[in-house]
């Protein structure tokens, strides 16, 4: 026989029905059901295949610990693999999927794994795929990728919302079980603000499942009275479907909410899942205890559950397990369950306990006591059939079709461990309970090891309003109910090998680890906690060995000879129970995965007919191809060639631009840059270098002074926020007696380039003032107005391409319809827009250098600035440590320029560089290539390197060496600067 | 690292508005010796328990802090503005 529903009885609608599907089978439950319960009702035991032997696995828990009912539940993008279905509610129209079978769940080929077994013990992946190791890459990876895992994630986009969301309390209670309410209606009534979170899908935990009465009422009716004064508590919030998953320093609490995991569409205007982080001034875990099972032959065959669980599905789903129903325990709680079952009419075959002096004062049952004894074997295929009991030494085999157990309790103190304290093995209570000394966070009821609905409703009121009292509300004891009824464990139970097993006795379902194994890990020299669980994969499946932690660490103890305190346990970490991806990501996917940076000029570049390239969150324009261009390379040379014939218009905005003020401004500035910047004249921009404190140099960049104490800096693109940063520290940290002001003002100007021989030509007819070579020569910096006095801007006469060139700022609002002036303005002096490609190839015609060359490892010296360091300067940032001897050798890597010897060849960044003749080794390596482009001036590639002694070889034949792609270009070492070395261009 | 973090201009504040730069400690002046500003640029300590690092609100008041907290607990014992020398002891 098989499980069924019962006629009445249980908290679920029989008016309500829901229908769903299992492996595409249309199966029908009702309002109220988890998918465990419903597929029960419907009397299917078989629900998934173990991981290793693929062994036929049925329902074992009602919680959260539930090892083997891993499904697979939705479809297409909301398809969700290694679901519980103990904890999934049931919706109308759920599909749900079994796993790790193939080709079906009732006949699976994997199965064969179980005949192997002697192969696959603990330790056998390490054994068997330790040699050939040639063999790893190509036939073992793939073939163990293939068999590991459960279920499989889809490749659909998920199409539902996520968020995240802070909450902040007094007193976070986790755990709306009896303990829970009670704390939470203490520390409510008291007036604390109180957030009350429970996984399950309804308040209550074991409340939902209780017989007991509570002052003469069902345990069901002081729960919807508790429930409704909590809600009549503006202060008090109750959030059901939320998992506290993870105890964080600041008292801060990650929770996940499932807002919509119970519903086929979601609506869309709700997340399906929100992540909560709670800081709370207070919590306490009210989280309860995890039945353990008991560690027999064949106790995962279908039809074998824990106790508790059983129980949940009787009285709270209104399921009976089956017809011929026996019950195994080493403790008093699963007398509660024969109670119920033979109010249900079922009276068990058989209570087995493997106390010889059991006595339970509340149970008056019918059924037959087998005291002393054990459950050795469970028997069966997919269904359980019969049980083999041990009894000092003799055995009988009794026919049974359901078969519930109950090893005893593990608190769940999971939370209490996750921020460094370790749990303490406690003989009394026989379980690991949580460390002292426990800052802003507490525990009460069973988790606590205190047993029993009174001592639990007692003990949450009582920490409930300890806690509030902690924070200055003031409260009342409240009057406890009376309750009739319940099986309180006289003592806990100790842990036994029970002896006489012969099938495989399980210890992590999930993981498929029995016994065996663990005694084998032992004898190989694997006892030790740690190392067992990674030998033997025990508590390492997705449950974290909830269930098996406790007695495979008995075993080991029992099989080292020493006690579970001597053996210790694994860490603790978050999450308790799995987190979706989903929930952790939020909001942060598609466009919202990082925020896009347009320059103010980016519709102009646009319409212009711009690529865009994305360097780090900004768009830049990378180039503007033209009809009949059919690559990017020739758009690149074009533009080049424009600019150095005619002119160009090129978007900088996106360079970094802080404002600085203040009259220890200039101080300021001489102290963060390594040259010369304190006599540096009103109207005058300067390059200029930053170091680091270790002597190499951090970014470069362009100052001008607008006004006695206003500066103006530009600094790269990729470090703007950086510079910001750091410039802050000196100010802030280091010299707050100086008086300096600093603003960043990048997104506040539109900045263009207007370069070429024809540059000036084009700007006079925008700009009022008189900008000639006289008026404004060579590195000019002032503001200026536009159109007639329409539009104020900041022109700077500074050059990256070498050739006549200005940087004009405007207000960025103004920026489109400037760049549009420019564009009509230089029509006919031919004047055409350019990318950050052209940019770039301009720059290194020119021998300007940018974060290719400036990459961590280069002093001033290296790149050919030595004598801009300021010898004379009391102290900057970098000096000291710049004066280190070996900073200054002449065998460094430095700049040099670098060309084929048959211009019809070229090289790529990156390359090295070797001496003529030598070979390719690392040993021989003297330096490698920064940036390389091919150059419309010089008509071949060119590049920049860093070689060793590069500014003593000029002319020099090397070959330059990709090793990475096996080519080999013969080159020539020459200056870095390719064009106009002189520098006429910039002062015409 | 702890979760909230008090600034002083701010109030508590979630972590992730802060960036950490390193140990709070003084520049030395420059014509210290060579060791003294190896130390100052290379050499850590790795103390277990408290240790004062120098944390900026960057997303927030864009002030230099100097943090004292538990290497092991992460628990912030202070919190104050980089301009006030006078506190900085390590």
């Amino acid at each position: 026989m098989t499980p069924y529903r019962l006629s009445s009885g249980g908290l679920i609608d029989r008016s309500s029905p829901l229908s769903f599907s299992f492996d595409g089978q249309r199966l029908n439950g009702f309002v109220g059901d988890s998918l465990a319960s419903a597929l029960l009702a419907n009397g299917r035991l078989l629900v998934g295949r173990s991981f290793k032997y693929h062994r036929p696995r049925g329902i074992l828990t009602a919680g959260a610990a539930e090892p083997n009912a891993l499904m697979t539940i939705g479809r297409d993008g909301r398809t969700e693999p290694n679901t519980r279905a103990t904890m999934q509610e049931l919706y109308q129209g759920l599909e749900a999927k079994s796993q790790n079978c193939w080709p079906s769940l009732d006949f699976d080929i994997g199965s064969v794994n179980g005949l192997l077994s002697p192969f696959l013990s603990a330790g056998f992946y390490y054994k068997t795929f330790m040699w050939p190791a040639g063999l790893w890459e190509r036939f073992y990876e793939p073939v163990i990728r293939r068999a590991a895992g459960l279920g499989k994630a889809t490749y659909q986009a998920d199409p539902d919302g996520y968020e995240k969301i802070w909450a902040h309390c007094d007193l976070l209670v986790v755990g709306a079980g009896a303990t829970g309410l009670a704390a939470a209606l203490a520390a409510g009534r008291a007036g604390a603000k109180v957030i009350l979170a429970d996984e399950h899908s309804r308040a209550g935990g074991g409340l939902l499942s209780e017989t007991a009465a509570v002052s003469g009422n069902s345990a069901s009716d002081f729960l919807a009275q508790t429930l409704a004064e909590l809600a009549s508590l503006p202060n008090v919030t109750i959030m059901p479907r939320t998992t506290v998953f993870g105890w964080y320093d600041g008292n801060v609490f990650g929770a996940v909410e499932r807002v919509q995991k119970h519903v086929e569409i979601p609506a869309t205007h709700l997340p399906v899942e929100r992540m909560w982080r709670i800081a709370a001034k207070q919590a306490l875990l009210a989280t309860g205890a995890e039945e353990r099972p008991l560690v027999f032959g064949g106790n995962d065959i279908p039809g074998v559950m824990l106790a508790g669980a059983m129980r949940s599905y009787l009285n709270r789903y209104g399921v009976a397990p089956g017809r011929r129903v026996a019950i195994v325990t080493n403790n008093d709680s699963a007398y509660a369950l024969a109670g119920d079952l033979e109010k249900a009419g079922i009276v068990p075959v058989a209570i087995i306990d493997g106390r010889a002096d059991a006595r339970i004062e509340g149970y008056t049952g019918k059924a037959r006591m087998i005291r002393g004894g054990y459950v050795s074997d469970a028997h069966g295929g997919k269904a359980l059939s019969s049980i083999s009991i041990w009894q000092n030494g003799h055995t009988e085999k009794l026919d049974v079709d359901a078969l519930a157990m109950s090893g005893g309790f593990s608190p769940i103190i999971h939370l209490a461990c996750h921020r460094g304290g370790k749990p303490q093995w406690s003989d009394e209570k026989s379980a690991f309970m949580a460390p002292d000394g426990l800052n802003g966070l507490a525990l009460a009821g069973a988790c606590a090891g205190i047993d029993g609905l009174a001592a639990c409703l007692e003990d949450g009121a009582a920490k409930g309003l300890a806690l509030a009292a902690v924070l200055g509300f003031d409260g009342h004891a409240p009057t406890l109910p009376e309750i009739s009824g319940d099986i309180v464990n006289a003592a806990p139970a100790a842990f036994k090998i029970i002896p006489g097993v012969r099938g495989k006795a399980f210890v992590d379902y999930q993981n498929d680890v029995h016994r065996k194994d663990l005694g084998l890990a032992v004898r190989e020299g694997y006892g030790h906690v740690e190392l067992a669980k990674r030998y033997t994969t025990s508590g390492m499946a997705t449950d974290q060995g909830k269930l098996s932690n406790v007695n495979a660490i008995a075993i080991l103890a029992e099989a080292r000879g020493i006690s579970p305190a001597q053996v210790g346990t694994t860490t603790f970490r978050p999450f308790y129970t799995p987190v979706s991806f989903g929930a952790l990501t939020g909001v942060s996917h598609g466009k919202h995965f990082q925020p896009v940076r347009k320059s103010p000029l980016h519709d102009w570049a646009k319409k212009n007919g711009a690529t865009f390239v994305e360097t780090g969150l900004w768009y830049r324009s990378a180039w503007f191809q033209r009809s009949g261009e059919t690559g990017w390379r020739e758009s690149v040379d074009r533009e080049v060639k424009n600019a150095r014939i005619n002119a160009g218009l090129c978007d900088v905005s996106m360079l970094g631009k802080i404002e600085i003020t203040g009259k220890d401004a200039a101080e300021f500035l001489n102290r963060v840059y390594c040259n010369a910047f304190l006599k540096l004249p009103v109207g005058k921009a300067r390059y200029g270098l930053m170091l680091r404190e270790d002597g190499m140099i951090y970014d470069d960049g362009t100052t001008s002074r607008l006004e006695e104490n206003r500066y103006f800096m530009t600094t790269t693109t990729a470090y703007a926020a950086g510079v910001m940063n750091h410039l802050e520290f000196c100010a802030q940290a280091l010299w707050p007696d100086l008086d300096v002001r600093l603003a960043s003002v990048t997104d506040q100007w539109a900045q263009m380039a207007i370069v070429g021989p024809k540059a000036r030509t084009i700007l006079e007819r925008i700009v009022d003032a008189d900008i000639s070579n006289e008026a404004f020569p060579f590195l000019g910096a002032a503001e200026v107005s536009l159109f007639g006095g329409q539009v104020h801007g900041r022109l700077f006469r500074i050059s990256f391409s070498g050739e006549l060139a200005y940087e004009l700022a405007v207000p960025a609002s103004y920026g489109e319809a400037v760049a549009d002036a420019f564009m009509e303005a230089g029509s006919a002096h031919g004047i055409q827009p350019y990318g950050v490609e052209a940019l770039s190839v301009l720059r290194i015609e020119k021998g300007h250098v940018t974060h290719n060359e400036i990459n961590g490892t280069v002093v001033p010296s290296d790149l050919g600035f030595g004598k801009m360091v300021s010898a004379s300067k009391a102290d900057f940032i970098g000096k000291r440590m710049l004066a280190r001897e070996g900073l200054h050798s002449s065998e460094r890597l430095q700049l040099v320029g670098v060309v084929p010897i048959d211009p019809a060849t070229s090289f790529r960044s990156g390359s090295h560089i070797l001496a003529k003749g030598a070979e390719a080794t690392l040993e021989n390596d003297q330096g490698y290539v920064t940036s390389s482009c091919y150059s419309p001036h010089v008509g071949s590639a060119i590049g920049l390197a860093l070689v060793r002694r590069g500014p003593e070889r000029h002319g020099e034949e090397v070959m330059i060496w990709n090793g990475l792609r096996g080519e080999f270009t013969p080159g020539r070492l020459v200056s870095p600067v390719f064009f106009d070395p002189t520098n006429e261009k910039l002062h015409i | 690292m702890a979760s909230l973090v008090t600034c002083p201009h701010c109030g508590k504040r979630p972590k992730e508005e802060f960036t950490v730069k390193g140990a709070a400690l003084t520049r030395p002046a420059v014509d210290a010796a060579q060791d003294v500003w190896f130390d100052y640029v290379y050499l850590r300590d790795n103390p277990r328990g408290a240790y004062q690092e120098y944390w900026h609100h960057t997303s927030g008041c864009r002030r230099w802090l100097v943090v004292t907290r538990d290497t092991a607990t992460h628990e912030i014992f202070q919190c104050h503005d980089a301009a006030e020398r006078g506190e900085v002891t390590a």
